[in-house]
């Protein structure tokens, strides 16, 4: 096993040629020191990591691979991404996936419209001159080809000026580092995904006309699934997988503390503890740790210091979104019928 | 390292993980990054490069915790050599020095002491006390034999019935009870109290199994325990022989299954576009070319939904199976124009009426065991006296359209079979199938008579898991 974690000056050597000598893509100058610095510097812009994130991204930034996010809704799968661009300094590229997407929305497209005017420009070109001449005035943008010549018009239009980057052409061009979410990946077909293949292994996109474009440097990619459907293999095995749950007690505690303004540390403490209970009930739709800091900071604005029934039963409502799961709510934590204050 | 670390991925395939050689060489790269006296970090390295389901995940951290256990807490393997195979002599000799020299504080309390100090610990939330109580009660009450061939869970139900967690729980409910202003809690509170201290007894419990394996694997090395611990995956659980934790993790599973299940139909609908060639559309557009038909038009198929009619048994020896295959048909009931469903013990009922409205299924199917008529004489499974019932009350409805749907095991406790029934289902509906849970050698045995009932099916199929009840539904079109 040779290592191509070896740094040095040799790695800025050949940066550019992607593939390494492994076929592994050389992944460029670390971004993070360790585990702990990624963990560390992600709390600094308020998103609280674990060991399992922490570790992942540490990884997907050393061996340059994506990494794929999958767990139920609401748990900052988006969210990570996110922080991570902003802890890195790098743009957030983001591709939202949907039932449809295709090659000229997710890749690249030719912008037709630019095509038919360059084409229209230069027959206009032509008959104002009447006669295959050389000069011409500067209406059509770009090196002026040899008017007539057929070969050198169709180099003209099929060449960078006329491509629309669609995300994943555009992060993969991008000169400064970026971030590239590819936002619920379960959405699209099965036959899409192969999409998005090329680009998450090679970090590269072909394009039949203009040739093969290799990334300037190697975006961290991150992809999110909220599981409707399985993931194909091929996609799988070219990522890194990070199930992202719900979060421990003291981690959600934690996190409300960090991201709501004005809450008490008891506060914290019960709303985190009231999720978890409730997470252990049998419901349609369990609560997730965005639905989590939106009643905890309803709560800060109703100036409530602690829970009790009452308030609890008041602002549920913000917490489950399904009547049944509001009952037995209710039920279960006793907050529903008798008033005891 | 490569060598510990392929025999990682062996045990991974063999305990039914899908882990391709491109995985096994990301791990291999991946253990480069990180520092590997960090067992956790070693642990989330593996995970993301390896096991890519979340479902797989607990398998994981099994044959995790086993494989690596040996190696010692520290994991002193540095990257260059290789130490032989998997546990090897010198791993043991230092986890079972391990286990005796943790184990060895405080030997001497008497089970009041120990109860006692358990108590105070969880109470007070002293994760590292705990754990080392975890371990001496493991000592103590486990009895564990060097050598003796019985599972892990068996020590653990032995020292779990010695420490009497219920009790323990009370206890400490009773002391939060007497400590609260008043002397009583709201109800709210005591939800909460409750759910905390079940945590950290969760996690105590954890803390047991913990060591009873660190403790298995210096008795019988790596590899033996490695098998004898593979825990099978929720998709293949067997339905007849579920635990009541698996049976909770089969329902939880089941939820998504549906929903995957319900979007892939659909999208099978919209996205099947082999219809057969439409001449009238094709020569009405071909007048925008001449009159040539340049562009072909088809028809797009309108596939029929199919009516669903599901013939359940519930008695007790398949009433889990039953109730799975009634969740995951109703749940996607909405792929299908119409289902209806019948339970049936040795009387029948219709219990359709039990899932209209109701948005929890589990509801529906409680109430369907508590309220729907399916008791006739003695509540013994009669698929014959059930059958000729159903042909009575129900069998003029059975339309050209429907697919019929038998689950059960045809153990009919020698009454007779009235396979007519089914021959005359057959000659109504578009296809009768039959779902057994039992495994496909146990057919016929005894008092089964699937075969007389099968001659007459489209098809039987054995149906023990979620997988294979998934394979089945995804068929049903």
């Amino acid at each position: 096993m040779s290592a191509p974690g070896a740094q040095g000056a040799e790695e800025e050597a050949h940066r550019r040629d992607v593939p390494g000598p492994l076929g592994f893509p050389d992944p460029g100058p670390p971004l993070f020191a360790s585990v702990a610095d990624v963990r560390q510097r992600l709390a600094d812009v308020g998103y609280l990591a674990d060991d399992g994130i922490a570790g992942v991204v540490h990884l997907a930034d050393r061996l340059a691979k994506p990494v794929l996010v999958e767990g139920p809704a609401g748990t900052g799968k988006t969210e990570l991404a996110k922080s991570v661009a902003r802890v890195t300094g790098a743009r957030l590229i983001r591709l939202q996936c949907y039932e449809g997407l295709d090659e000229s929305k997710a890749l690249y497209e030719w912008n037709y419209k630019k095509q038919l005017l360059r084409i229209q420009a230069q027959r206009v070109v032509e008959e104002d001159d009447g006669a295959p001449g050389r000069q011409a005035p500067g209406t059509a943008g770009g090196g002026r080809p040899e008017p007539g010549s057929w070969r050198d018009l169709e180099e003209d239009i099929f060449s960078e000026e006329f491509l629309l980057a669609r995300p994943l052409l555009e992060a993969i061009r991008s000169t400064e580092p970026v971030v590239l979410l590819v936002d619920e990946v379960d959405r699209v077909e099965l036959e899409t995904e192969a999409l998005l293949l090329e680009v998450l292994s090679e970090y590269q996109v072909s394009i039949p006309e203009l040739g093969t474009v290799r990334a300037e440097q190697i975006p961290l990619v991150f992809l999110t699934s909220n599981n409707t459907r399985e993931l194909s293999e091929a996609l799988k095995r070219r990522c890194l997988y990070l199930h992202l749950d719900y979060p421990s007690l003291e981690r959600e505690r934690d996190i409300v503390l960090a991201r709501v303004p004005g809450v008490s540390e008891e506060l914290a403490d019960q709303v985190a503890r009231i999720v978890r209970s409730l997470r252990t009930l049998e419901l349609k739709k369990y609560p997730s740790v965005s639905e989590t800091l939106d009643w905890a900071r309803t709560l800060v604005v109703l100036g409530v210091e602690s829970i009790d029934a009452e308030q609890a039963r008041a602002t549920l409502h913000v917490l489950l979104k399904y009547r049944s799961d509001l009952e037995r709510a209710a039920k279960e934590l006793a907050v529903a019928g008798e008033d005891r204050t | 390292m490569l060598d510990v670390l392929t025999g990682f991925v062996g045990e991974l395939r063999a305990a039914g993980l899908p882990v391709s050689l491109t995985e096994s060489i990301d791990a291999a790269e991946a253990v480069h990054h990180i520092p590997l006296e960090d067992r956790q970090a070693l642990k989330y390295a593996l995970a993301a490069t390896l096991v890519k389901s979340s479902a797989h995940w607990k398998a994981f951290e099994t044959a995790f915790e086993v494989y690596f256990s040996m190696r010692g807490p520290q994991y002193d393997i540095d990257g260059a050599d290789a130490p032989g195979a998997p546990g090897g002599e010198t791993g043991e000799g230092t986890g079972d020095a391990g286990a005796q020299g943790r184990g060895g504080g405080g030997e001497g309390l008497s089970p009041e002491e120990l109860a006692e100090m358990l108590f105070r610990a969880v109470l007070a939330a002293n994760d590292a006390q705990v754990g080392a109580l975890a371990r001496q009660a493991v000592t103590r009450y486990a009895g564990m034999e060097p050598g003796r061939p019985v599972g892990g869970t068996y020590y653990l139900y032995r020292t779990l019935r010695n420490l009497d967690l219920d009790r323990l729980l009370e206890r400490l409910m009773h002391t939060v009870r007497a400590d609260a202003p008043e002397g009583v809690l709201t109800p709210l509170e005591e939800r909460l109290a409750r759910d905390e201290f079940q945590a950290r007894l969760g996690r105590l419990r954890r803390e047991l199994e913990d060591e009873i394996r660190r403790r298995l694997v210096a008795d019988r090395g790596t590899e033996a325990l490695a098998r004898s611990l593979r825990t099978p995956l929720p998709e293949e659980i067997d339905f007849m022989h579920a635990t009541r934790d698996e049976l909770a993790s089969l329902r939880r599973a089941i939820h998504p299954l549906t929903r995957k299940l319900a979007v892939r139909l659909a999208r099978k609908r919209r996205h099947g576009r082999k219809g057969p060639l439409d001449f009238r559309s094709t020569v009405r557009h071909s007048l925008s070319t001449g009159g040539v038909p340049v562009d072909p038009k088809f028809r797009y198929p309108r596939p029929a939904k199919p009516e669903i009619i599901v013939i359940a048994d519930i008695s007790g020896s398949v009433a889990a199976f039953a109730r799975f295959t009634l969740h995951l048909v109703h749940a996607i009931s909405s792929q299908f124009s119409k289902v209806r469903s019948f339970a049936f013990i040795d009387g029948i009922d219709e219990v359709t009426r039990f899932f209209e409205g109701v948005e929890d299924v589990t509801e529906a199917v409680h109430r369907i065991n508590t309220e729907a008529d399916v008791v006739w004489v003695d509540g013994h499974s009669d698929y014959g006296h059930a059958l000729t019932a159903f042909w009575d009350r129900w069998g003029e409805e059975i339309t050209p359209r429907a697919s019929v749907l038998l689950l059960g095991d045809a153990r009919n406790n020698y009454h007779a079979s009235q396979a007519w029934v089914v021959q005359e289902i057959r000659h109504r509906a578009r296809h009768v199938y039959w779902l057994n849970p039992e495994p496909r050698a146990y057919w016929g045995t005894g008092d089964s008579i699937v075969g007389e009932y099968g001659v007459h099916c489209d098809d039987v199929f054995e149906c023990r898991n979620l997988r294979q009840l998934e394979c089945f539904v995804a068929e049903l079109e």
